[in-house]
């Protein structure tokens, strides 16, 4: 099956007082029809801008597209010009944000936004798009729709908003949803409701979905497969099961160790030690080597490359390559 | 319930009411119940957990203990002694006892201040040492809490957020205090920094016999801290119960609902979840009643009328709903 989105390499930097930095080095990912992928990995580690850069929405300048190619149903999106992406921009591709207290304007009622966003796209009377948006209110579960349609983002709960956002998201029937963090903001029981809608709306319309997350958790329940970043770079890649099952780099072992969790009693948590690097101060090699427990001399001379190890799986660590085994024979002889 | 133990902090129906208007001829007074009665205790030397979704109360009943926030009824006694009303010296004082860590590594600290003037602050306000000897147990405490001596140098924007909590901690721990309110202390971090502050927490009180008062959303890392743990709701302590009991067998639909919100990183697992209707009310129009009742699965005809007894369901383990 061919991809929906694929992304080759993908580099992106910003010009930053401290010189240029490279926020993403060469990202690859791609995210099948229909698919749920998740995209994970701690603060600062690109997975954001990776999703701006997918709808080149990155400010530029600071920030810039370097190198790559985004393709989306096989047309590469780094070569579209600007008006041509306002027409992919919601109706093919549509993301939603994390702070649904922010990405409402709050002088407009919802409604009339919902409206804007449908007019970008298709052409409708004015009775035929509020007879849309009230459909939208439905489907994604808002009560009483023709009274919220007149009510203004600050009337609403941060649920009630994230919902009004999505059906937005939702309201031109997407090929693929980008959700950036959509339930972060969201106390758990309305992460629950939020998620449960997500499942839902998928079920029905079919539309592919790249998750961005730092939440474990999330990704377990919603995901098919799941790509984990690490300082710019994808460093693993696989599908949900396996990955939980036998987690293959280091940085997804720690990772996965260092969540507390409900049902399994622990006295110690794991826990990776140090900090994730600057932008500005990147380690040479590996960038996780500083950090990692098998780290041995190669890891600090040379990138270990994404490699497929089978079964739809990806890692970019030296472990288990013929590579380290050479090196790691070389330091025990020293 | 640990009858044999002086409970170190006993607060009984902890009220703090928010006027927002105080009313007129025309107009009826409107009254936000951040915390509308809560009784609990803690023991020296264990951890309590609090938790709750945002607007429960439990930030505001945290910063109560401490009369950060003045409560506007109830008592509160540290160590056998009211502190409710006590004189703003004497709290000075008690403060020694109690100390606080902050949600925001951020805003926490002050910016112009170095890392050394910031844990050596309490020193400083309670006249306690100075000079060498001052400088030495500042040093002790930051390499306790895993930070470089060379770090009493330098400026909070020079640490990460996780290195910014250690610093919040190293300054809570300065006086030897007895209790610790830690609000949040987790929760800005990201996870890999998060089990390392975890353990950490967890570290410092073996060696010290500090207690936590662990204020925090993240079940999992109260569960993972905490020797019992209250649930909040609406202002209420709706259970309270040992962490494995409450976890295991909940007794309250609201911590049902709660556990079963909770996604659990582990794909192999299929689990029934338990979808809250809508959003929890406002604190200025609580339900009559039992709080939940509006969306709780189990409400029966009496919940809306008569507010639940808070009553223990047998070995310390404390619910308030009509079910049990």
């Amino acid at each position: 099956m061919k991809p929906l989105l694929e992304i080759e390499n993908l580099v992106t930097t910003f010009d930053t007082e401290d010189g240029c930095v490279t926020a993403l080095d060469g990202v690859s990912l791609s995210v099948g029809q229909g698919e749920t992928v998740a995209l994970v990995g701690e603060s600062g580690c690109g997975k954001s801008v990776t999703s701006l850069s997918i709808l080149r929405l990155v400010p530029s300048p600071p920030g810039k597209v370097e190198a790559g190619r985004i393709l989306f149903e096989g047309e590469d999106l780094l070569a579209k010009s600007e008006p041509q992406m306002r027409e992919i921009r919601g109706r093919d591709i549509a993301m939603i944000f994390q702070e649904p207290m922010t990405s409402l304007n709050p002088v407009f009622t919802c409604g009339s936004q919902l409206i804007e966003a449908i007019g970008q796209h298709q052409r409708l009377t004015a009775a035929q798009a509020k007879e849309k948006v009230l459909e939208m209110l439905r489907l994604v579960g808002i009560p009483l729709p023709d009274q919220r349609f007149d009510e203004y983002p600050h009337q609403m709960s941060g649920g009630m908003r994230q919902r009004v956002m999505i059906g937005m998201a939702l309201c031109c029937a997407p090929k693929l949803l980008i959700a950036d963090e959509p339930t972060t903001a969201l106390d758990v029981t309305i992460q629950a409701q939020i998620l449960d809608l997500l499942i839902k709306l998928k079920k029905k319309m079919g539309m592919a979905i790249l998750l961005i997350t730092h939440d474990m958790g999330v990704v377990a329940e919603m995901a098919e497969r799941v790509v984990v970043m690490y300082a710019g770079k994808v460093i693993e890649e696989a599908p949900v099961r396996e990955l939980f099952r036998a987690p293959a780099h280091p940085y997804t072992r720690g990772l996965l160790d260092s969540i507390p969790r409900l049902d399994v009693r622990e006295d110690q948590l794991g826990t990776i030690p140090g900090n994730v690097p600057s932008l500005g101060s990147m380690p040479s090699g590996c960038r996780f080597h500083p950090r990692c427990p098998h780290a041995c001399g190669l890891c600090a001379e040379r990138v270990p490359e994404l490699r497929e190890t089978g079964g739809g799986r990806k890692v970019a660590c030296w472990l288990g390559t013929p590579g380290m085994a050479v090196a790691g024979e070389r330091s025990a002889s020293r | 319930m640990n009858g044999q133990r002086r409970p170190l902090l006993e607060v009984r129906n902890l009220e703090k009411h928010y006027v927002l208007n105080e009313g007129g001829l025309f107009r009826k007074k409107t009254v936000l119940r951040a915390v509308d009665g809560i009784s609990f205790s803690v023991f020296p030397g264990e951890t309590l957990g609090l938790v709750g979704e945002s607007g429960c109360g439990k930030t505001t009943a945290g910063k109560c203990i401490l009369r950060l926030i003045e409560p506007t009824a109830g008592s509160m006694e540290m160590e056998g002694e009211d502190i409710t009303r006590a004189s703003f010296a004497r709290m000075r004082e008690v403060r020694k006892k109690i100390q606080f860590i902050f949600q925001d590594p951020y805003s926490s600290l002050n910016p112009r201040m170095t890392v050394g003037q910031i844990v050596g602050e309490p020193f400083a306000i309670h006249g306690i040492c100075s000079g060498v000897e001052r400088r030495k147990r500042i040093e002790r405490l930051v390499d306790r809490v895993g930070l470089s001596a060379e770090s009493c140098g330098r400026y909070p924007h020079e640490f990460s957020g996780g290195q910014r909590q250690r610093i919040g901690i190293a300054r809570a721990l300065a006086l030897n205090p007895k209790l610790v309110v830690c609000d949040e202390p987790v929760s800005a971090l990201d996870v890999s920094i998060q089990s390392q502050v975890l353990n950490l927490m967890m570290e410092l009180q073996r060696e010290l016999g500090m207690a936590y008062l662990f204020i925090s959303h993240g079940l999992a890392a109260v569960k993972h801290i905490s020797k019992r743990v209250g649930v909040m709701y609406l202002g209420k302590i709706v259970e309270l119960a040992e962490t494995e009991a409450l976890f295991s067998s909940p007794l309250h639909p609201y911590t049902e609902a709660l556990l079963s919100a909770i996604p659990v990183p582990d794909p192999e697992i299929a689990r029934e979840r338990i979808i809250l209707e809508g959003d929890v009310p406002s604190p200025v129009h609580p339900p009559s009643g039992c709080r939940f009742h509006n969306r709780c699965r189990y409400a029966m005809p009496v919940c809306r009328e008569t507010e639940p007894e808070w009553k223990d369901a047998g070995g310390g383990h404390f619910v308030a709903c009509h079910l049990r």
